[in-house]
């Protein structure tokens, strides 16, 4: 199955040519998702962990600031109700009934302890005995007030914020005192909230970070930095109210990302809550998200750069090594064609022969007797008739020998050769043709040139073939000029260059191919054909690099030993 | 000319024929044999000045035709006749004795010649 997606999504044949597209494109995504998807994976875990973790250990302090902050207020409550409750013990009713005497107790309370206002006595049935403050309210009745009814329940009372009379903001705290005759009665205080605002800023909040009290019907208790002044709604949403300190996040409303802490007091209807922005609380956290971004990016940049590399030098190397493929292949091809057409063109030749043979023999006859014969009507053109007869027989007769030799397996003689005294002893055989035409021969032969192993004959056969083509191109007076030099992986290299007439393009891709002649009747065909043969044979290879004017330029290598012995002597 | 006897030993009856008559025509006698047994039998009966074998025959070949020709009269000089287009056969006929090879189609005065340079 894994074996099956591999092969579908490496090699698309359907579509040869957008083969290496799509190879590439595949190769690319695949390494895009392996090294891509669990980096990303890993980044965002991370995120959220590092996140959770840098969050609990920023709202540790606050937690600390704001059960610290609700105790401070707490001692505070209840240090004023001890005073309260001491006066309401240490004084009977009667003592407290007398106005010069409350009035007295308020002078030295003011000293001792802050805040205080004023004081009240109140009787069980609501009724304000005794007052002594800033304010006339003798005979009033708070049977019906929540701070009256709230103190007879509880025995003692802490009001939320409310405006005077003064119209400043003050809280009101009561106690009840049960008489030993079972009579109770109520001492009330008045206490401003200066110390409210003094708790809050001995806080020491960080910047931009807002604390205050509310009530649990959410009126302000203290000035807030952001949401309100003393006695306006807040429109916070806060966390669950319990008596110990919780935490939410939210958006405030001028859309700031915050996050509340609450806690709510235990003896009185107030809430502490403590405001923070994320920007403050996350600071830390912003940042380290700023630079795992920047890592982030900047490792998919190298990635993705590294893939595309990777991927195009790799796609571009399989191709090479395709082509290389395929050239072999067509190589392979084209020998193969040589061989077939040449087994063919033997078999054609040798049945040819024989009846060739005839005729010749026939048409010879006969003008052997024209010849002995005595004269008679248009003997002479019966003469010329065989003899046209017994010329054609030669042309043919050339024709069927070079085929038959072309595809003969003739046995090879390996021996040790020096590819220069070959190339002199050829030039001998065609000293007259280069003479009578003026042809400038020009030898550059590599004094240090390897002997190979090789067949004698067959180089002398190669030699003749590609002179003989060069003195066909050149004109009288040509040039020449013929190249030995030793290559790199152990063989030879012969040139023969001419500045003759070249070669066309169309007639170079076909120039190997068996009866391929541009020479009309005076070629066979097969000279180049059996050059190519012949060098395959012995291992090596010949290439053609022409230009219509200037010259063609053959070249052909052959190895210091042919490699297969034995499918040459096949 | 003077009086040749040549054995022409060739399964191609309409060639060796007309090769024959040629050679008549040029004052030489020849002897027509169309197989390789044929052609020992008539050297073996007959005096020849010199034998034309063709390589190239039916049952007994022409290589092993010459080498019973040679075991028959050392001195007779053969000259081969090949189709082939290679000088293989050829060469080797020559190593076992013969004088030498033309390939068919033959030229008739490269023949002559061959005759005459045999029978010096």
């Amino acid at each position: 199955m894994f074996k099956k997606i591999i092969n579908i999504i490496f090699f698309f044949k359907k579509k040869p040519r957008n083969h290496y597209a799509i190879l590439k494109r595949n190769i690319i995504i695949i390494m895009m998702l392996i090294t891509i998807l669990p980096l990303a994976a890993m980044i965002i875990i991370n995120f959220f962990q590092y996140r959770s973790h840098l969050k609990s250990q920023i709202i540790a302090p606050l937690y600390a600031m704001a059960e610290k902050t609700r105790h401070s207020f707490e001692l505070f409550w209840e240090q004023r109700l001890a005073i309260i409750r001491f006066i309401s013990t240490a004084y009977s009713f009667e003592v407290l009934s007398n106005e010069q005497n409350i009035k007295k107790i308020l002078i030295s309370l003011k000293k001792e302890g802050e805040g205080f206002i004023d004081i009240s006595l109140i009787n069980n049935q609501g009724e304000l005995v005794s007052y002594a403050g800033p304010y006339s309210l003798l005979g009033k009745n708070y049977s019906e007030q929540v701070s009256f009814q709230e103190t007879q329940i509880k025995g003692q009372y802490i009001s939320n914020v409310f405006l005077g009379y003064r119209k400043y903001p003050h809280i009101v705290i009561a106690v009840q005192h049960l008489a030993d005759n079972g009579k109770n009665w109520i001492l009330r205080a008045t206490i401003d909230t200066n110390f409210f605002d003094n708790l809050i800023s001995s806080m020491g909040l960080p910047r931009q970070t807002d604390a205050f009290l509310m009530s649990k019907d959410k009126i302000l208790q203290t000035n807030s930095l952001y949401y309100g002044n003393t006695l306006e709604k807040c429109l916070l949403q806060l966390p669950k109210v319990n008596f110990r300190s919780n935490s939410i996040e939210g958006t405030d409303n001028e859309n700031r990302d915050i996050i509340i802490i609450s806690s709510a007091f235990s003896m009185a209807d107030y809430i502490l809550v403590i405001v923070q922005p994320q920007s403050v609380a996350l600071k830390s956290w912003y940042a380290l998200k700023t630079d795992m971004l920047i890592i982030f990016l900047m490792s998919i940049t190298i990635i993705i750069f590294a893939i595309l590399k990777m991927t195009t030098i790799m796609v571009k190397r399989i191709k090479t090594s395709d082509e290389q493929r395929e050239n072999v292949l067509s190589e392979l091809q084209h020998a193969q064609k040589l061989s077939s057409i040449g087994r063919l063109a033997a078999g054609v030749a040798h049945e040819i022969n024989n009846p060739l043979a005839i005729i010749n023999e026939k048409a010879g006859l006969m003008s052997d007797l024209i010849g002995f014969a005595k004269e008679f009507n248009k003997k002479s053109k019966f003469i010329d008739l065989t003899n046209s007869i017994l010329n054609s027989v030669v042309r043919c007769r050339k024709i069927t020998h070079r085929l038959l030799g072309f595809s003969k397996r003739i046995d090879i003689k390996i021996e040790s050769i020096n590819m220069n005294h070959i190339i002199n002893e050829v030039l001998d055989f065609l000293k007259k043709d280069i003479l009578y035409r003026k042809i400038d021969t020009n030898l550059i032969l590599s004094d240090s040139l390897v002997s190979i192993q090789s067949d004698h004959g067959q180089i002398q056969q190669i030699l003749v073939n590609l002179l003989t083509n060069a003195f066909a191109a050149v004109e009288d007076y040509g040039l020449i000029e013929i190249k030995t030099k030793n290559i790199k992986n152990r063989g030879i290299r012969v040139t023969i260059s001419d500045n003759g007439c070249g070669i066309p393009n169309n007639v170079i891709k076909n120039i190997f191919d068996p009866f391929f002649s541009t020479k009309k009747d005076k070629g066979t065909g097969l000279g180049l054909s059996i050059t190519y043969g012949i060098i395959k044979k012995l291992g090596g290879k010949i290439s053609v690099d022409s230009k219509i004017g200037k010259g063609s330029i053959f070249t052909f290598e052959l190895p210091e030993k042919p490699n297969d012995l034995e499918m040459i002597n096949e | 000319m003077n009086n040749i006897n040549i054995l022409l030993i060739d399964d191609e009856k309409e060639f060796i024929e007309t090769l024959g008559e040629r050679l008549e025509l040029r004052q030489y006698s020849s002897k027509i044999a169309e197989n390789g047994e044929t052609g020992i039998n008539m050297v073996k009966e007959e005096s020849f000045d010199i034998v034309i074998l063709d390589l190239m025959m039916p049952g007994l070949n022409g290589l092993d035709t010459l080498k019973q020709i040679k075991a028959i009269d050392k001195n007779l000089p053969v000259i081969l006749l090949t189709g082939h287009g290679s000088t293989k056969d050829g060469t080797k006929g020559m190593d076992m004795g013969a004088f030498d090879f033309l390939m068919k189609p033959l030229d008739i005065n490269d023949l002559i010649k061959k005759i005459e340079l045999a029978l010096k």
